[in-house]
């Protein structure tokens, strides 16, 4: 029947929550399945991430060291996952929806012949065909899908902070380490710089002041960031959002962007100014505690999940409401 | 050097910025029915305008291929409008609610029949099944070198140079052509098309190319379709909004300093 694996991942070291939560719901569809979790951990030196691994209780994991595995190129993983299914024969493999399972679902199902479903909510196991059922929100959000898949393995991308972390186990997994052969040339796409930015770590913030289209233009952002810096004083992290569109249109950069392609956020308060509320911007912001709309347009969707709403032009009502906070 | 010939898979999918009353789950057909116009899907209208760029730096043609069971010419015209040069169609009853990977070898199969291309741009996913899978299987397929989540595209010398998103910041990469690049937003948006342009375009006497599996050469017994078990609505995000009104705007935003008071 093929184990369930699970791909890990590293940050700074350590395995990041994501693999946890992994773990967390591939030991309960392994259980429900009647096979073993193991766990799967790629790069230059895995070593430790393996060991942390092992912690959880998983029966095997899987360590594949090599040196062109360092950073993420992603034709040398794929040759590497390639050479580790053929050898572990997974029953279900799992990734996280991240930035490094986006990218290698898709080619890995397709090189092993296998139906990836992406951004997976639930996972669960038809008990008639042995197949996973594979929740996924679609249409942005407007729909919650079951899809059920053929192939082997069964393969699906789960989204963040859905599933429980696991916790620690008392059984200890073995650690097996697998050799894959990899050369410089299997690499058709050669890295030319990684550079790292200064990027707003939206999911920490407190308060959000997003802005979209109904800004009119770039400058809109320079009022919100006056609105931004007021609440500052009394409320801890403030930091700017936006709507796709604001990015689309070269206003703001797009890691400041909330929703299905952003990140998906939920502060104590989000004022929404100038977005209409596509359905993927909502769904990045809909559990946030307290939403404040303000909008010229009563119609729009952002009023219908807002607590407060303001039909008025944010250029009269900003202004006027940073005063204010500032007097308070 | 010969002249770039730049492919792009274009989506036609109900505006994703459609009004949350406009869209309902049809759970017994498993059907989302969205009552709003067609519209290109917006991740694919980036793909264009990245192309676009591309062809007014270097020269070269723009193909746009937009797959489905029925594609309405009147929507794919504005890819005509904004600067394509060709526009084909694939349409067929077997291109109903496909998976992905059908999806990728249909369109495969069209990009061998045009034969010569240099670069294939897609959007990074479709605004309807969100599942961002098409544009790196159709790279597998074919066997080309793929880069996904492009910010920026460049090309020189029969290589493509992509920008392309991380978590930490971005990567500069190159491929040699031919290659596939999907396309996140930013980019840009599509470039802005006068309305007696559209107009133009709409009326254009030129007809729009349609192949079907006949044409392509697919084995329709080779596409499979979406199995979807369960199709639900999701929990009701609505809330009550309460309004905050006043005489001035002076007077709104006092009650929401107010308001703001009270869930410090």
């Amino acid at each position: 029947m093929g184990d369930v694996l699970i791909l890990g991942d590293m940050k700074e070291g350590s395995l990041d929550t994501r693999t946890l939560e992994l773990v967390g719901v591939g030991r309960r569809l392994a259980k429900e399945r009647g096979g073993d979790l193991c766990v799967l951990l790629l790069g230059d030196e895995p070593g430790g991430g393996a060991a942390e691994a092992a912690s959880y209780g998983p029966a095997k994991v899987y360590s594949v060291a090599h040196p062109l595995l360092k950073g993420f190129q992603p034709e040398f993983w794929l040759k590497a996952l390639e050479q580790v299914c053929a050898q572990v024969k997974p029953g279900v493999f799992l990734m996280s929806h991240s930035y490094k399972g986006m990218e290698l679902g898709p080619r890995l199902a397709c090189r092993l012949g296998a139906r990836l479903t992406t951004d997976c909510i639930d996972l669960a196991v038809d008990p008639q065909d042995g197949l996973l059922l594979r929740t996924k929100p679609v249409s942005g959000g407007n729909a919650i899908s079951v899809f059920k898949c053929p192939g082997d393995p069964q393969m699906a991308t789960v989204r963040g902070k859905v599933f429980e972390p696991a916790a620690a186990a008392e059984a200890k997994g073995e650690i097996v380490e697998i050799a894959v052969e990899l050369d410089a040339s299997m690499a058709r796409v050669a890295s030319l710089e990684v550079v790292k930015e200064e990027v707003v770590a939206l999911d920490k913030a407190d308060v959000v002041v997003a802005g979209g289209a109904g800004l009119g233009e770039e400058d809109g952002f320079e009022v919100l960031e006056d609105l931004r810096k007021a609440l500052s004083k009394s409320f801890g992290n403030v930091m700017i959002g936006c709507s796709r569109v604001a990015v689309d249109k070269g206003w703001i950069s797009s890691d400041h962007q909330v929703g299905l392609t952003g990140t998906m956020i939920s502060p104590d308060i989000y004022v929404a100014v100038g977005i209409s509320g596509a359905i993927q911007h909502l769904v990045g912001m809909v559990h946030s505690k307290k939403i404040i709309a303000i909008n010229t347009d009563a119609g729009c969707n952002m009023f219908k999940v807002a607590d407060y709403g303001v039909v008025e032009d944010f250029d009269k009502i900003i202004p006027a409401l940073v005063e204010k906070l500032e007097g308070l | 050097m010969k002249e770039m010939r730049i492919i792009v898979c274009a989506k036609q999918i109900p505006d994703p910025e459609a009004p949350l009353s406009d869209v309902r789950v049809d759970a017994e057909n498993k059907e989302v029915i969205v009552d709003a116009p067609q519209v290109i899907s917006p991740f694919d209208e980036n793909a264009l305008e990245a192309a676009l760029r591309i062809t007014e730096d270097l020269g070269g043609t723009i193909t746009v291929l937009s797959l489905g069971k029925k594609v309405s010419d009147t929507v794919l015209r504005k890819a005509l409008a904004a600067g394509a040069d060709e526009l084909i169609l694939l349409q067929d009853d077997a291109f109903d609610k496909l998976d992905s990977y059908s999806v990728a070898q249909a369109l495969a199969d069209a990009i061998r029949k045009i034969g010569d291309y240099d670069l294939i741009l897609t959007g990074r996913q479709a605004g309807d099944w969100d599942s961002g899978q098409v544009g790196l299987l159709l790279g597998e397929i074919l066997g080309i070198p793929s880069i996904s989540l492009a910010r920026e595209i460049s090309v020189e010398e029969g290589s493509v140079v992509v920008k392309k998103s991380t978590p930490e910041g971005y990567e500069r990469v190159k491929a040699a052509l031919p290659a596939l690049v999907t396309v996140s937003n930013e980019v840009g948006e599509l470039r802005y098309i006068s309305r007696t342009r559209m107009l133009k375009m709409l009326k254009g006497a030129g007809s729009i190319p349609s192949w079907s599996t006949q044409e392509l050469g697919t084995p329709s017994d080779a596409l499979n379709k979406m199995c979807i078990v369960e199709l639900s609505s999701p929990p009701d995000m609505r809330r009550n909004c309460q309004f905050l009104e006043g005489a001035t705007p002076d007077e709104v935003a006092g009650k929401l300093a107010a308001v703001l008071k009270s869930l410090q």
